[in-house]
């Protein structure tokens, strides 16, 4: 086996102290490996926006996810695919520690955001996830206004001065997502008076409106018809331009049609990543290939 | 990924796909047919037998629109992905090489026709003397890259690819054959018009056996091997074959 040296990545990975990346013995192949575990395909970008090495999470003793190692780059729409289970809601629910609420739950390994690790004990986990924010599979609106919807988290932030510049975040938040046009005349109305697809479209500008780095979907359309998941989707390809998005689905369709790179899990380990139209066209691991053709058993 | 041979969760999709692999394996056989009965038809100076060539010529046609409909049916309602991707356009693009194909066996029956039904004396047999040979290279190319699609064979397939360059040159020696013979003697022009076009029907029917061996490649390894050269081909198709 040749060592590759991956030059962007070489210091990085140093530091994070992981294992080389490394050829298989099959020519063409790149296998990541570390403890003896191997994610096909390269784990690693040119320009990281988030580097994950060696996480595992523990639910009390089960092990959910085991040794996972993947970056996420910036700009960039990283989909997670997988038959529930598999882990990929509990890993996307670790890059802004969402799993600190649950109990019994335990994350080992490194994460960073940029350079800061995530799990460090100087990190204001109410700060991260104001850099890393989340929408969910339900819509889950506050029962609250339109308008309070998208202006709380600036507000609990400090980041406007006056009702003026709060006005125009939350004007501007809710063009980002696509929604203002069919609320600018019922802003105080209940968020919760919203149909589906305009209440996750509401998650999504309040998550854009505290200006975060990145944003984790998890199965952000699995409640909506095939016009509002459109319109998400529309959205989530002009967000890519100023966040780094990773989406947690179910339908591989679109994973295919919304992210340029995709993860394939599979009972705690991370099988496969790649650019998404070679995962989808010509998957390198069997795992991957049966998953996708709809093969499992 | 090589292709997987276990089955689908849901039963009807591998049902499709096989009906679908059956369709242009049985297409394939019947181009087969068609070529050795156009090469036999010309061989016995049969014009009967040439004209059923020409008039089975649609059936082939027909199996190419059927076939094209059930890959549009499978894509539509079954969203292929991976391998089962690749073997819906694989076989789509082989069904137009083999329609292709069938076009070539009746350019050769009317061929037939045109050299015999005329008034004039018919053509000397040293005319028609490179027809044989290219026509058994390209009947053999035939079958070896169907034999590779109903075996998923890529070694198969590669082989086929390798044969096109033989086919070629015997072309090009053909036509100088041709050319020496249409110099020497005018009155040969107009049967050796005909037979240029039939050993030129021969030798695309060579390129769309080398198309179908490339498609197989592709749709097994899921490797593209089109306008490469041999040497690099194999290296290629052995590529990225990694099995956990």
């Amino acid at each position: 086996m040749s060592t590759t040296t991956l030059e962007t990545q070489t210091a990085l990975n140093g530091a994070l102290n992981i294992g080389a990346e490394t050829r298989s013995s099959q020519p063409g192949i790149l296998v990541t490996d570390y403890n003896n575990r191997q994610t096909v395909g390269k784990i690693t970008v040119d320009h990281p926006k988030m580097i994950c090495r060696e996480v595992n999470v523990y639910y009390g003793a089960k092990q959910a996810l085991k040794n996972v190692g993947l970056d996420i780059g910036i700009n960039e729409v990283v989909a997670f695919i997988g038959p529930s289970g598999c882990g990929k809601s509990t890993f996307l629910r670790c890059l802004n520690r969402m799993n600190d609420t649950i109990t019994g739950c335990r994350v080992t390994g490194q994460i960073k955001l940029d350079s800061d690790d995530i799990y460090d004990k100087s990190i204001d986990v109410v700060q991260l996830r104001a850099r890393i924010g989340m929408v969910f599979q339900k819509p889950n609106p506050f029962p609250k206004s339109i308008y309070e919807n998208v202006a709380y988290g600036p507000r609990i932030h400090g980041m406007v001065n006056t009702k003026a510049e709060l006005d125009d975040l939350v004007r501007a938040s809710l063009e980002r997502a696509g929604l203002l046009k069919e609320v600018a005349t019922r802003m105080e109305e209940p968020g919760t008076s919203l149909s589906g697809g305009q209440q996750q479209r509401l998650c999504i500008a309040r998550a854009i409106a505290v200006n975060p780095e990145v944003i984790l979907m998890d199965e952000p359309c699995s409640a909506l018809d095939p016009i509002a998941t459109a319109k998400i989707e529309e959205l989530i390809d002009e967000l890519r331009e100023s966040y780094t998005i990773v989406i947690v689905t179910h339908s591989m369709q679109q994973a295919a049609r919304v992210s340029q790179r995709t993860a394939y899990f599979h009972l705690g380990d991370l099988i496969e990543v790649g650019e998404t139209d070679q995962v989808f066209t010509n998957p390198k691991h069997k795992l991957t290939e049966d998953y996708i053709t709809g093969r499992f058993g | 990924m090589a292709m997987s041979q276990d089955a689908h969760t849901v039963k009807q999709f591998d049902v499709q796909l096989a009906n679908l692999r059956s369709l242009v394996l049985e297409m394939g056989g019947l181009v087969e047919k068609q070529i050795e009965n156009a090469i036999q038809a010309l061989n016995d100076e049969n014009l009967t037998a040439a004209r059923e060539v020409i008039a089975r010529d649609h059936v082939i046609n027909g199996l190419q629109v059927k076939s094209d409909e059930d890959s549009v049916n499978l894509i539509a309602l079954r969203q292929p992905l991976g391998s089962d991707l690749r073997m819906v356009m694989s076989l789509s693009n082989i069904t137009t090489d083999l329609e292709r194909i069938g076009d070539g066996a009746k350019k050769i029956a009317r061929m037939t026709i045109q050299i015999y039904e005329g008034v004039g004396s018919p053509p000397s047999a040293r005319l028609l003397r490179d027809i044989m040979p290219m026509s058994k290279l390209a009947i053999e190319m035939l079958h070896n890259s169907l034999d590779a699609l109903a075996r998923l064979n890529t070694e198969k397939a590669l082989q086929v690819t390798k044969r096109d360059g033989d086919l070629d040159e015997e072309f090009q020696a053909a036509l100088r054959r041709l050319m020496t013979y249409m110099m020497e003697d005018s009155r040969t022009i107009g049967h050796a018009i005909n037979v240029i076009f039939a050993v030129k029907a021969l030798e695309r029917i060579g390129d769309h056996c080398k198309n179908i061996a490339e498609h197989i490649v592709y749709m097994v390894e899921g490797k593209n091997i089109r306008h490469r050269n041999i040497d690099t081909r194999r290296d290629v198709a052995a590529q990225d074959t990694l099995e956990k």
